[in-house]
């Protein structure tokens, strides 16, 4: 027995170094997110202008660079991990709250607002998240139909997207040509435009997030093995289920009524903590770590990689592609089943 | 199974229907046109301001026509041959393949209607393969269920590198944004006559696959076994699938729900056989497709309301009854 | 800890599925259910593990209603597995039989002693010890199966319902599997209620047998005393012989068949 124990530990020790590694990484990106650009400024000067009150670049620092990265951290955890209750909780690495309908539901409200309405602000934020999520909870109120099924809340979720694009779309045709830049670069997901109000909000549904994910988790992990097993193990399964939807929705609601839709961090972040741990588990720390660096990467990329600057959500979703060609590549070395 | 005589009638009834919506489509519109004029404007002598009308509502007429009739038997093809009741151009992302090779083409350069043509069918072409290899990876193959995870989730990658590419060209945006929702204003006599020989040779050809397909619908390895050239259906099929939806699409823009709503429809009233299904989803597309946008035209006043948008908010809900009652095809 | 049917009425839409059964599996005994396809067996097993509510009468757990017990306590009494459960990539089967240990973990708190050593008893009971750190997926048909098993075992109940365990398995797998079950049974006196489709392997394992048709309950009783050729051939409408089992002296069913009387 003590065989397995240690086994256990062992595991246990390996995904912490991980983890660990990762978010080594994410602290350099925020370092360079903080220090590069038009003007570079070093380690010390940065530490002296938010510590010791130095003035000399303050503004760069403090006002445009300091938000765009805390919000960037936050926003890649908040996708992240909703991107990934939703894989687990549907059990397909292919379902995310891109896919389900969610985070257009948020679109389709924000771009109301701006086009339409012509509102600005919070005002479109707070329209952005409430509309999402009664969208969101209306795919999952219409999945249960004589019991529930993971396939009926994955089509529906499918058909409300194709609905709610298509008015998207409309919007974008009736809105002047001067507006229509402006909602196009909120639909591609932006860190332009954030400040330290926005991160200070962002960060508390995070934790709260977090805090909530802890405690649902090793329910989650229960709920993967099927329909059935689960209520025997005493899941108590519709309950768990409408817990995590809405702590995803909240994620996913939050973090796009100030950002936009990142495109692909949802996606992708689950999957790729999966690759790297292979061990078949939840990996909810792993994943928001990803969905960080994806969003950091991404943005510095965006800012100073391209041939001009574009918003973050251009380069996240460019990333969705290669992973599905990826996909297509692992799949023939697996043999198609 | 509904008896012959039923059927018959169904038949009639939706050619009747068919044709009474096409009338209305050149009758009615910013200005009411009388009946005598649409038949005065098939004479080629009569010149005056009601007959001139109709004329120019011909076109649209027409492809409304055209359109319905491509794109339901597009859907039809593609559900049988994924075995998937829910496969849809749009729902496939093959809309949004061929929409981002248009607009790669706009983006290079200026493209006639043969080339965006083109461009679209290749671009269609390349996602639905895509997505068919993406959907078959994993355990259990290709299900329903991956196959629309997978359109959806290339509809999203390829979407982004469409607002890519618009954000980086002002021009592009504003032209590229017209074309995302499907509208029938923008196809000229021209545009009709350069793909109306594309699309009768793909009605043909899957007119003349249907018993293949009814045989295929058994299973790849029964198919086989009672001698179907299993790989040459396939590529055959999604060709003229394909080809049939970029045809409407490079010339409208994506217009969805269509190839989904109506072969589901008419399984329901007329049974599987494929030659039937495609005759009748033929038939009740056009007459739906003109009824939406006839209802565009009417509602919208001056401004009409493109068939794209109509289509997406009658069918998203159409889709979603669907899939709520529906209790096999491993829904539930 | 003695489970009951009294007067069971079970359904999912307008139809009645199961109708007015009552059944008191014997403590401590393996119980099986036998019944054509669609019968009702795997609804009456769904409805002992509470995943599915009683239309009319109820189900009984030591003479408290099961819809009494709360969710958690009752799944340290009972435990199904059910005829398809899903694997979840990559995971080792030492962390999929961990999660048996559910219902006992507290919030936040991490894995005790005693569930590590509940698990261990459970693998080597299953004889796959030797398998801990390898992936589930890339294990046999008999191998996963026996993993599924070391999961109901590690959750420590009284009574264990499984809906056809064996199905889709080979016969050497097939009786592998049985035999632990009856290990389990002598081990741990559990209380064993399942639903097999193998009428010879249920007649050599049972202790009791339960013979449904359309939903209602028509014989119960030891194998030796009901598996008659005329219940047979009212459950299955099976023409057939029974004789005696030469190895292990149960009822052995022989079908007839137009080429063979």
């Amino acid at each position: 027995m003590d065989l397995h124990r240690r086994n256990y530990y062992k595991k246990k020790k390996k995904y912490l170094i991980v983890v660990m590694f990762l978010i080594m990484i994410i602290a350099a990106l925020m370092y360079i997110g903080l220090s590069y650009g038009k003007t570079i400024y070093s380690f010390s000067h940065i530490y002296n202008v938010l510590f010791h009150g130095e003035t000399e670049g303050a503004f760069v620092i403090t006002t445009l660079r300091l938000p765009r990265v805390i919000i960037g951290l936050l926003a890649g955890i908040c996708f992240g991990l909703a991107g990934n209750i939703f894989q687990k909780l549907l059990r397909n690495p292919l379902a995310s709250p891109d896919m389900l309908g969610i985070s257009t539901g948020a679109s389709v409200a924000a771009v109301f607002a701006i086009l339409i309405l012509q509102l600005s602000g919070l005002i479109v934020s707070l329209i952005a998240i409430i509309f999402g999520m009664l969208i969101s909870l209306l795919i999952v109120l219409l999945s249960y139909h004589h019991g529930y099924s993971n396939n009926r809340l994955i089509l529906i979720g499918i058909g409300m997207r194709a609905m709610l694009s298509a008015m998207i779309s409309w919007m974008l045709i009736r809105a002047s040509e001067y507006n229509v830049g402006n909602a196009l670069r909120w639909l591609s997901g932006s860190l332009n435009t954030v400040n330290m109000n926005d991160a200070f909000s962002l960060l508390i549904v995070t934790i709260i997030a977090c805090v909530l994910i802890a405690i649902m988790n090793n329910g989650l992990s229960v709920m993967g093995l099927g329909e059935e097993l689960p209520v025997s193990l005493g899941v108590n399964t519709k309950t768990l289920r409408i817990s995590l939807v809405i702590v995803g929705l909240m994620l996913v609601a939050f973090a796009t009524s100030i950002t936009g839709p990142i495109a692909s961090v949802s996606f992708l972040s689950g999957p790729i903590a999966g690759r790297i741990l292979r061990n078949g588990k939840n990996n909810m720390a792993a994943t928001a770590c990803i969905g960080a660096i994806l969003v950091l990467a991404s943005d510095l990329i965006a800012q100073y990689g391209l041939s001009s600057r574009y918003p973050v959500g251009v380069v996240t979703g460019m990333l969705g592609a290669p992973y599905l060609l990826y996909l297509i590549f692992m799949m023939n070395k697996k043999g198609v089943q | 199974m509904k008896q012959p005589k039923k059927l018959s009638t169904f038949f009639l009834l939706i050619v009747l229907l068919t044709l009474i919506m096409a009338v209305l489509s050149l009758m009615l519109g910013k200005v009411t046109v009388s009946f005598k004029s649409v038949i005065e404007a098939f004479d080629s002598s009569i010149v005056n301001n009601e007959v001139n009308i109709v004329r120019a509502r011909m076109p649209r007429t027409i492809f409304a026509l055209l359109a319905g009739c491509s794109l339901s038997v597009s859907g039809a093809l593609m559900q049988s041959i994924t075995r998937n009741p829910i496969a849809d151009p749009s729902i496939l992302g093959v809309n949004t393949g061929a929409a981002l090779f248009v607009i790669m083409g706009m983006s290079f350069s200026q493209v006639g209607r043969i080339s965006s043509l083109v461009l679209a069918f290749v671009g269609g072409l390349l996602t639905m393969v895509c997505v068919y290899l993406i959907s078959s990876f994993g355990y259990g193959g290709m299900t329903p269920i991956k196959l629309a995870l997978a359109g959806a989730a290339m509809s999203i990658a390829l979407q982004s590198i469409v607002n890519a590419l618009m954000l980086k060209d002002r021009l592009l945006m504003d032209r590229f944004r017209f074309w995302q929702v499907g509208s029938l204003s923008k196809a000229s006599w021209q545009d009709i006559m350069t793909v109306l020989p594309v699309i009768i040779v793909s009605l043909i050809i899957a007119y003349l696959l249907s018993s293949s397909l009814d045989i295929m619908a058994l299973g790849d390895e029964m198919a086989t076994s009672l001698g179907i050239n299993v790989s040459f259906i396939y590529v055959l099929s999604t060709i003229v699938g394909v080809l049939l939806c970029a045809s409407i699409t490079a010339l409208a823009g994506p217009i969805g729900f269509v190839g989904l709503m109506i072969p589901h429809f008419v399984r329901l009233l007329c049974g599987n056989a494929m030659k039937k299904v495609l005759l009748f989803s033929s038939l009740l597309g056009s007459a739906v497709l003109l009824s939406s946008d006839i209802i565009g035209r009417l509602v919208g006043g001056s401004a009409e309301i493109e068939v794209g948008i109509i289509m997406a908010l009658l069918g998203a809900p159409v889709f979603i009854m669907i899939v709520r009652k529906v209790k096999k095809y491993g829904f539930t | 800890m003695q489970i009951k049917a009294e007067q069971l009425y079970l359904g999912y839409d307008e139809e009645n599925i199961v109708k007015n059964l009552s059944m008191t599996p014997p403590i401590g005994k393996i119980s099986v259910i036998l019944g054509a396809n669609g019968c009702g067996k795997s609804t009456l097993l769904k409805s002992f593990a509470r995943l599915l509510d009683a239309r009319k009468g109820q189900i009984t757990l030591d003479e408290k209603s099961l819809s009494s017990y709360k969710t958690k306590t009752l799944s340290t009494h009972i435990g199904l597995l059910p005829q398809n459960p899903v694997v979840p990539e990559g995971i080792s089967v030492m962390d999929l039989v961990l999660r048996g240990r559910y219902p006992y973990q507290k919030m936040f708190s991490s894995l005790t002693k005693k569930d590590f050593d509940i698990v261990h008893q459970s693998l080597s009971m299953m004889n796959i010890e030797d398998l801990h750190d390898k992936n589930v997926d890339e294990l046999s048909g008999g191998q996963r199966q026996r993993v599924w098993i070391a999961l109901s075992l590690a959750q420590d109940t009284d009574i264990l319902l499984l809906d056809e365990p064996t199905t889709y398995l080979d016969i050497s797998y097939q009786i592998e599997i049985l035999d632990s079950l009856m290990t389990i049974n002598k081990k741990k006196n559990t209380t064993i209620v399942m639903v097999l489709h193998d009428i010879n392997l249920a007649a050599r394992y049972a202790d009791y047998i339960y013979a449904l048709k359309e939903g209602e309950l028509i014989k119960e009783g030891k194998p030796e005393e009901i598996i008659t050729s005329e219940l047979m051939k009212e459950v299955y409408g099976l023409d057939c012989k029974v004789i005696e089992d030469p190895i292990a002296h149960s009822p052995f069913v022989i079908p007839k068949g137009q080429y063979h009387q």
